[in-house]
């Protein structure tokens, strides 16, 4: 009877929009300046991996001081004068194939006629033995956030794209040396990075070397004392004696909540195009969790207008 | 809003010798995923008054105690009870995984 009850003053979300990164944002945004009702779902505070961006030197019409946090409270503040809600929960399953689609949260299911995914991606990991241990207690993946920690101590970076670099510039800031482990004999990273890099003098690079191993000490409360690496030419090994090694070595999408509910390409990204469209015709997918070329802010957003447009047109089909 | 915490002393009253159970949000201002999970903390704050303490240390105000729980990843969140640790988790967490440490 509560149920019938429940069912009858249940709300159903003209458009539901999982994750308050920048596409998410920017959906809401769109969606709730086109009148329809729609509510973010966020785990965190919004703005997601761009809120935990020291500097945002290349988004259109903001200048070099612009930090990621101050830029998605602005997007969080404009989309919520359209009357985009938040819902402060993390969307733990879904069920696309109901009628309307249903969201579940630890504390609550959620109703709606068409969803937005825009869960965004986390740090990959390395994949090396002991890395989820040693996860604080010197294996890091946010320079920003643990880089302090060891001031005036050795570390080491592992990857070679654009994030891998930017934490070998902080770092070396902050650190006595900083050594940057490449399995290529070139950086990823864009050319603006190179430039920095070479200006630097206590940095040294180990191109063509992949780690093998985390070397700790102290048995009882292990810490990281170095990394051995091994240069996949020569097969030399080497044992980098550092107090922490920070790994950047791309990103994992967070689709892992969908359960198989949408086709994934073979890194887990969701299938989808330019207008968001996925093989279910009511679900759209935005920003760095879609299939794309470029993971930016600046595509993000537009993945996200694109969304909301594409969720109007099947509300008004 | 949880209450900074801001000296040993104080640290010793509120949560070592505190009746409810206590949980600290070790963070540092230029922290990133320690701004994502505030809002988090405070709503549990909230929701939990009576039942539960919340406070936060700065780890660059208060180097003592992030030196004394070994902290060198921030956020680091301890759940402490009649003085002891009963629990930590590092890293923004969603609001389910805080609950489940208490």
């Amino acid at each position: 009877m509560t149920e019938q009850a429940g069912a009858a003053e249940r709300e159903v979300l003209d458009v539901a929009i999982i994750g308050a990164g920048p596409a998410g944002l920017t959906a809401a945004l769109y969606a709730s300046r086109a009148g329809l009702g729609c509510a973010m779902f966020e785990m965190l505070s919004p703005g997601g991996q761009c809120a935990q961006t020291e500097h945002l030197e290349n988004y259109p019409g903001y200048t070099r001081s612009t930090s990621g946090f101050e830029l998605s409270m602005d997007m969080y503040d404009q989309a919520t004068s359209f009357g985009a809600r938040t819902i402060s929960e993390e969307v733990t399953a879904v069920d696309f194939t109901a009628e309307p689609n249903m969201l579940s949260t630890p504390f609550n299911t959620y109703f709606a006629k068409t969803v937005i995914v825009a869960t965004g991606t986390k740090a990959a990991q390395l994949g090396l033995p002991r890395e989820e241990e040693l996860r604080g207690r010197g294996v890091s993946y946010c320079a920003t956030c643990d880089g302090n920690f060891f001031r005036g101590k050795d570390v080491a970076v592992i990857g070679g794209g654009n994030t891998a670099v930017a934490d070998v510039i902080y770092l070396a800031r902050i650190c006595r040396k900083v050594y940057l482990v490449h399995r290529r004999d070139k950086l990823r990273a864009t050319a603006i990075y190179h430039q920095r890099l070479a200006e630097l003098d206590n940095v040294e690079l180990c191109w063509d070397s992949v780690a093998t191993e985390f070397l700790t000490e102290n048995d009882e409360r292990p810490r990281i004392s170095g990394l051995r690496i091994r240069n996949q030419k020569t097969d030399d090994g080497r044992d980098l004696a550092v107090s922490a090694v920070f790994i950047a070595v791309g990103t994992t999408p967070n689709t892992e909540f969908l359960g198989g509910a949408l086709a994934l390409d073979a890194g887990g990204y969701i299938i989808a195009d330019g207008t968001g469209r996925t093989a279910t015709a009511d679900v759209f997918a935005a920003g760095d969790v879609r299939t794309k070329e470029l993971r930016q802010v600046v595509t993000a957003v537009a993945d996200g207008a694109n969304c909301a447009e594409s969720a109007a047109d099947f509300l008004n089909a | 809003m949880a209450e900074v915490i801001k000296s040993v002393d104080e640290f010793q009253t509120k949560v070592l010798e505190a009746k409810t159970p206590v949980l600290v949000d070790f963070f540092a201002t230029w922290c990133g995923p320690c701004r994502m999970v505030a809002p988090v903390i405070d709503e549990i704050a909230t929701e939990k008054a009576g039942e539960l303490a919340v406070y936060k240390v700065d780890i660059d105000q208060s180097p003592e105690l992030a030196f004394k729980y070994q902290v060198s990843s921030v956020p680091t969140l301890i759940v402490f009870e009649n003085g002891q640790i009963k629990n930590e988790r590092l890293g923004a967490q969603p609001k389910q995984n805080i609950l489940a440490m208490l």
